[in-house]
């Protein structure tokens, strides 16, 4: 052997992303039990009640109907690219969860293990790149499909996705701006100061442009038009069946949970339990049980996101396909802008003494 | 266009205010409206547990009758067969012979009456039709079967439980129903 080979590491990380993408598996199968939950109490009825107590087990009952289907793939498309496009839509779904910071760190056999698979400088940037990827996985599904109208669907979801990409951009650099630093952790480390610290009082108009483009990106009512069952016949997903779209409808519901966590990151302190002083009960309470305690606030935190997005969802009809993008590029991108200049200045005037 | 009555109304095209184009203020007021719905009642009824109640005058299931010794009412005269609407409703006829004056009121009585449930429009025709008080409809509804010959009720389905052998099944199955005449 020419190089050596840390096992230790390649252990440790192999094992985190297990976990990771198993409780990325979970939270979304449960985010879909969820949904139909809440679905059914903003409606004034009761949802899945008979699966398991509460309809707990609902979820299951769903994955194995979609197991037991009948995979149908249609004659005259590309084989290939007709199971890579699933594929790709999960794969980037999951690929954004390795540089989210799931917590600050575990101290176990004498080892510091960090609760983030990849801690790297440039974090964000990372998410931007792997979330336009994801484009790829709709489009070729629609094109895989053989069919004008997924076509026209997936152009649709497509075209949507890559708009909304700029807004979100701007934002970033406004964000990014006022943090100094593309590193996820290096934010949430930054944010645990004060309650004022979080990014959320210095940058809400980022905040709010932020949050339109993600629900854009989902591809998440009101910005649902790409995947509604009664547009364009069910859109990029009409000639998939079983496990390719239970894969699809995943990939979206993971989309989700990834969105709403980078979102808490960025703007709502990452784990960082609000109006508590996270350093002095580190040192009082241990670094494993400081650890858990992150983990389930950011999970709080999360849960709480994902009502919001459910909220949104059984509130508000779905745009047009034209007010949707006049949206995306004829507003936000200039609100963006607005943003990252007013930030710029509100920066230059602070670093120079609020002098002109 | 001229307005063909005098009675049109032209719609208001005003433009959108300041406040109402952000969409924003509409949003969250949308959103706190749904929000609301979270702490109102629900009014779904968990069916198999909980039945939904039916008026006492509910066209539903047939039952045929008895007097309160535990005796067929049906004669077997055929006036629900003929006022039957939809034809559903068939019989054959059968003389009382002597040891059986307990089982039925008169001579006449029906040995073999069935209905399919596949015709019937429950339209209770058939219960205004007959003179002994011997049909009538009540307040359950007919379940589901997989053949169609599970369909044919015959008098083991529509009879009615005897009140002298099986009093509470026959008061179950009288409900809340007022008798009419009885000849």
């Amino acid at each position: 052997m020419f190089l050596s080979i840390d096992t230790a590491v390649i252990v440790e990380k192999l094992a985190l992303v297990v976990v990771v993408v198993v409780a990325s598996l979970v939270i979304a199968m449960y985010s879909t039990y969820a949904e139909r939950k809440v679905a059914a109490i903003l409606q004034d009825r009761v949802g899945p009640n008979r699966a398991g107590p509460f309809g707990i087990l609902q979820p299951l009952a769903d994955g194995l109907k979609l197991f037991f289907k009948e995979e149908i793939i249609p004659n005259f498309s590309n084989k290939f690219l007709f199971i890579l496009g699933p594929s790709l839509a999960m794969l980037t779904a999951m690929m954004t969860g390795a540089v989210i910071p799931w917590g600050d760190k575990i101290h176990i056999l004498g080892r510091d293990f960090s609760l983030q698979i990849a801690d790297i400088n440039i974090g964000i940037l990372y998410v931007f790149g792997v979330v336009s990827l994801g484009v790829y996985g709709i489009m070729i599904g629609s094109w895989a499909s053989n069919n004008k109208f997924s076509l026209m669907g997936g152009l649709r979801a497509a075209s949507q996705i890559i708009s909304y990409e700029l807004a979100m951009g701007i934002s970033l650099i406004a964000l990014l701006m006022v943090t100094g630093s593309m590193s996820l952790k290096t934010m949430v480390v930054e944010q645990q100061a004060h309650w004022y610290s979080w990014n959320i009082v210095k940058q809400p108009l980022g905040f709010l442009i932020f949050l339109i483009c993600a629900f854009a990106e989902c591809n998440r009512t009101p910005f649902d038009l790409a995947e509604a069952e009664s547009e364009l016949v069910g859109g990029y997903h009409t000639e998939y069946s079983s496990m390719k779209l239970g894969f699809y409808l995943f990939a979206e519901y993971i989309n989700m949970f990834i969105s709403s966590t980078i979102m808490i990151c960025l703007f709502f302190g990452g784990y960082d339990i609000p109006f508590v002083n996270d350093a002095a009960l580190a040192l009082k309470t241990g670094t494993n049980w400081m650890a858990l305690i992150h983990l389930v606030v950011l999970l709080i935190k999360v849960v709480c996101f994902l009502f919001f997005f459910m909220w949104v969802r059984w509130t508000i009809p779905r745009f047009r396909y034209d007010q949707l993008m006049n949206l995306g590029w004829k507003i936000l991108i200039p609100l963006a802008l607005f943003n990252m200049l007013v930030t710029g200045a509100i920066i230059l005037l602070q670093q120079n003494h609020w002098h002109f | 266009m001229q307005a063909l009555t005098n009675r049109v109304q032209q719609v208001e095209r005003k433009k959108l205010t300041f406040m109402e184009s952000l969409y924003l203020p509409a949003v969250i007021k949308g959103m706190f409206i749904t929000f609301s719905h979270i702490f109102k009642k629900t009014p779904t009824i968990s069916y198999p547990e909980k039945t939904r109640p039916f008026s006492p005058v509910f066209r539903g299931l047939h039952v045929l009758n008895r007097d309160e010794e535990g005796r067929e009412n049906c004669t077997a005269c055929g006036l629900c067969a003929v006022a039957c609407p939809a034809e559903a409703i068939t019989m054959e006829a059968a003389e009382r012979k002597v040891g059986e004056e307990g089982l039925y009121r008169e001579e006449k009585y029906a040995a073999r009456y069935e209905i399919n449930m596949l015709r019937c429009i429950f339209c209770g025709l058939c219960e205004e039709a007959c003179p002994k008080d011997a049909i009538y409809l009540s307040e359950t509804f007919a379940p589901a079967n997989f053949q169609r010959k599970g369909f044919i009720y015959g008098k083991p389905d529509l009879l009615i439980p005897n009140p002298v052998t099986e009093p509470e099944a026959y008061a179950k199955a009288k409900g809340g129903r007022v008798s009419g005449n009885k000849y």
